[in-house]
């Protein structure tokens, strides 16, 4: 059976849950689902055994702070029967929570409570919400695009008080960004240059985006 | 361990005269009594401790010398990996994965490359030679990581001879990084596109002699652990995981091979030239600490016979694809061509651009399934990118694992799972 066969019949098995399923690149399977549908479809990917995902390999978010639900929640599944992976999308917003796959796999836990102290999305039904990865106290959502790259605390050891202390991070020189997208790279036709351009892509002259 | 209830049932009449609330209650109300817990305690394991392989805070709840309940505190070594590589090109992102896993940096840089060579849609392109090098390398490294794991863990146990031995073996390994990258640990060799230079004359004979006294080494070491009795009550029935729960766990490589799955990425997914090597995969029967160390001895055997078979397959060819848009051009031709020049410049200013795409590209790293969860967006940066790391998942385990064990098998578990701080933390 191929990838996009298996994508077909998922989407048939669940119904409405899954929203669209996709080959990436042609390669990788990718299915859209709802956060209704979340913790059904996963249920299904690991118990039917035709499709017999076993193993959670990976659960981590994405932040897309254009869209109106910020937020993905990518799992990456591993059927060891069948030597077969599949990623599961399911989008969500600062509020909503998604539910938690702890139940169904126990190493949920750790990736889930990853993902909400690095993006703050939230997991209904996981029983252990703290962070995992940054300080203890720590606020804010680092992974976030709209946290910056320096963070807001820096620490250090301080000698008359004997302890470390946290302060509002002084740089020396500013945070330099660099914009590496000159607008001669994203401009492929110059105005009045469009006949030019025309025949050189009929003589296959010109290298279009790979 | 339990020092301090010791203290307080064993303290003598001394003891108690400089307590002052004993002091006080022993003089005033005879009737008042002092109740101390001496069953159930925490303990604060780490997050300096040489038994926690780096800085792991495990919390302990114990109940007399029996673990109830296990918390890892990880993320001390936590240094923003994954958001320092979204500020930087895929060319200077590269560093950061040798990083991750310093125990076996080029097995990091794999799973980056072939991410990146994936969504770059050259992974059909790149030269013979430069995958049979990464192969043979991938392999080395595993040998390196499996060498410090297996000795550090006896050396948890109790035993120090190995790890001096080993030690030694893996320096010869480290010289061979050194040789083709410059460096003994954070090597940067290997490149979307091939690796960064070739093989410097006379390495692969160096690689061809190690390879062969390696053997004996191994059977040396073997001679110190497998039979041997200490070692076999440190970490026989420890720490038994099952298939089942090794599958809901996430365990991935050696892990999950010592409890029954013959599962590996290198057989059932292969990438780069693994489909050409021949090697068999060692699996486990018990899923315990022993286990997991005979599946790691057993491991290195299998590796060194892909060195070899990679050795006798290296023909002379390019390591790197030829197009200079992706790796830079030869300094040769940079003296003399204008076009080298640009391609150079724009490579080392602005990189390349990744078409836009996301892909999860794992390899078998010597801990287990090493995996990168790519995002591109069209420009020179990865819009996002995730570490699957394989340490990650088996320390979370560690709770399931050491629930009704002695304090002191704690340690051989954390040993048997080969937890390195680099890669979980990120």
């Amino acid at each position: 059976m191929t990838l996009a066969d298996l994508g077909a019949d998922i989407a048939a098995a669940a119904g409405p849950a899954v929203q669209e399923a996709v080959l990436d690149r042609g390669q990788e399977l990718v299915l859209r689902v709802t956060r209704e549908g979340w913790l059904p479809v996963m249920k299904l990917l690991r118990d039917d055994p035709r499709l017999a995902f076993e193993q959670l390999m990976d659960l981590c978010g994405v932040d897309y702070p254009e869209r109106a639900e910020r937020f993905e929640v990518v799992a990456n599944l591993l059927s060891l029967t069948h030597n077969r992976r599949i990623r599961v999308v399911v989008p969500t917003d600062e509020q909503t929570p998604v539910p938690s796959l702890s139940g169904l796999w126990p190493t949920a836990t750790w990736y889930e409570r990853e993902a909400w102290d690095m993006y703050g999305i939230l997991f209904e039904g996981l029983s252990d919400m703290r962070r995992l990865l940054t300080d203890y106290g720590f606020e804010g959502h680092p992974l976030r695009k709209d946290f910056p790259l320096t963070g807001h605390v820096e620490v250090r050891y301080d000698e008359s008080r004997k302890q470390v202390v946290y302060e509002p991070v002084a740089l020396t020189q500013d945070f330099r960004n660099f914009d590496f997208l000159s607008p001669w790279e994203g401009m492929t036709t110059l105005p009045g240059d469009e006949k030019v351009h025309l025949t050189r892509a009929e003589r296959g002259q010109i290298e279009g985006p790979r | 361990m339990s020092g301090s209830s010791s203290m307080a049932s064993e303290a003598g009449p001394l003891a108690a005269a400089s307590d002052p609330i004993a002091f006080t209650s022993a003089t005033g109300d005879s009737a008042q009594t002092r109740t101390v817990e001496v069953d159930s305690h925490h303990i604060n394991f780490g997050p300096q401790h040489p038994a926690a392989h780096g800085v792991l805070r495990l919390i302990l709840e114990m109940k007399g010398e029996v673990v109830e309940r296990a918390d890892p505190h990880i993320g001390l070594l936590h240094r923003g990996t994954e958001k320092l590589m979204e500020y930087k090109t895929y060319l200077q992102a590269m560093p950061y994965m040798d990083r991750l896993d310093y125990v076996s940096p080029m097995c990091m840089e794999h799973s980056f490359v072939l991410a990146v060579e994936k969504l770059l849609g050259i992974e059909k392109d790149i030269p013979e030679r430069a995958r049979w090098i990464r192969t043979m390398f991938a392999e080395l490294t595993r040998i390196a990581n499996h060498l410090l794991n297996v000795t550090t863990y006896a050396l948890d146990v109790g035993a120090i001879t190995p790890s001096l031995w080993g030690f030694e073996q893996r320096e010869y390994l480290l010289e061979f990084y050194e040789a083709v990258g410059g460096s003994h640990y954070h090597v940067n060799y290997f490149r979307a596109g091939g690796v960064s230079r070739d093989l410097p004359a006379g390495l692969e004979d160096k690689i061809a002699k190690w390879a062969a006294q390696f053997p004996a080494f191994l059977d040396e070491l073997e001679g110190l652990l497998t039979e041997n009795r200490i070692f076999k009550q440190r970490t026989v029935d420890i720490g038994v995981m099952t298939a089942e729960q090794a599958m809901a766990w996430g365990f991935s490589g050696p892990c999950l091979r010592a409890s029954g799955c013959a599962w590996d990425l290198r057989k059932q997914q292969p990438y780069e030239m693994y489909d050409r090597v021949e090697f068999d995969v060692p699996v486990g029967v018990h899923g315990d600490c022993y286990d997991r160390y005979l599946v790691r001895m057993q491991e290195m055997r299998q590796s060194l016979r892909i060195v070899e078979q990679c050795l006798n397959a290296i023909k002379p060819g390019p390591v790197k694809i030829q197009d200079h848009k992706i790796v830079p051009p030869k300094r040769v031709e940079m003296k003399r061509s204008m076009e080298s020049l640009i391609h150079h410049f724009k490579l080392y200013t602005e990189g390349y651009h990744v078409p836009a795409g996301t892909t999860y590209t794992v390899t078998e790293a010597p801990k287990g399934e090493f995996g990168v969860y790519m995002v591109a967006d069209g420009t020179n940066r990865p819009y996002r990118v995730k570490i699957r790391a394989p340490g990650f998942a088996h320390l979370q385990a560690m709770e399931a694992l050491s629930k009704g064990h002695m304090l002191a098998d704690a340690v051989s578990i954390i040993g048997s799972l080969d937890i390195v701080f680099g890669e979980i933390d990120r």
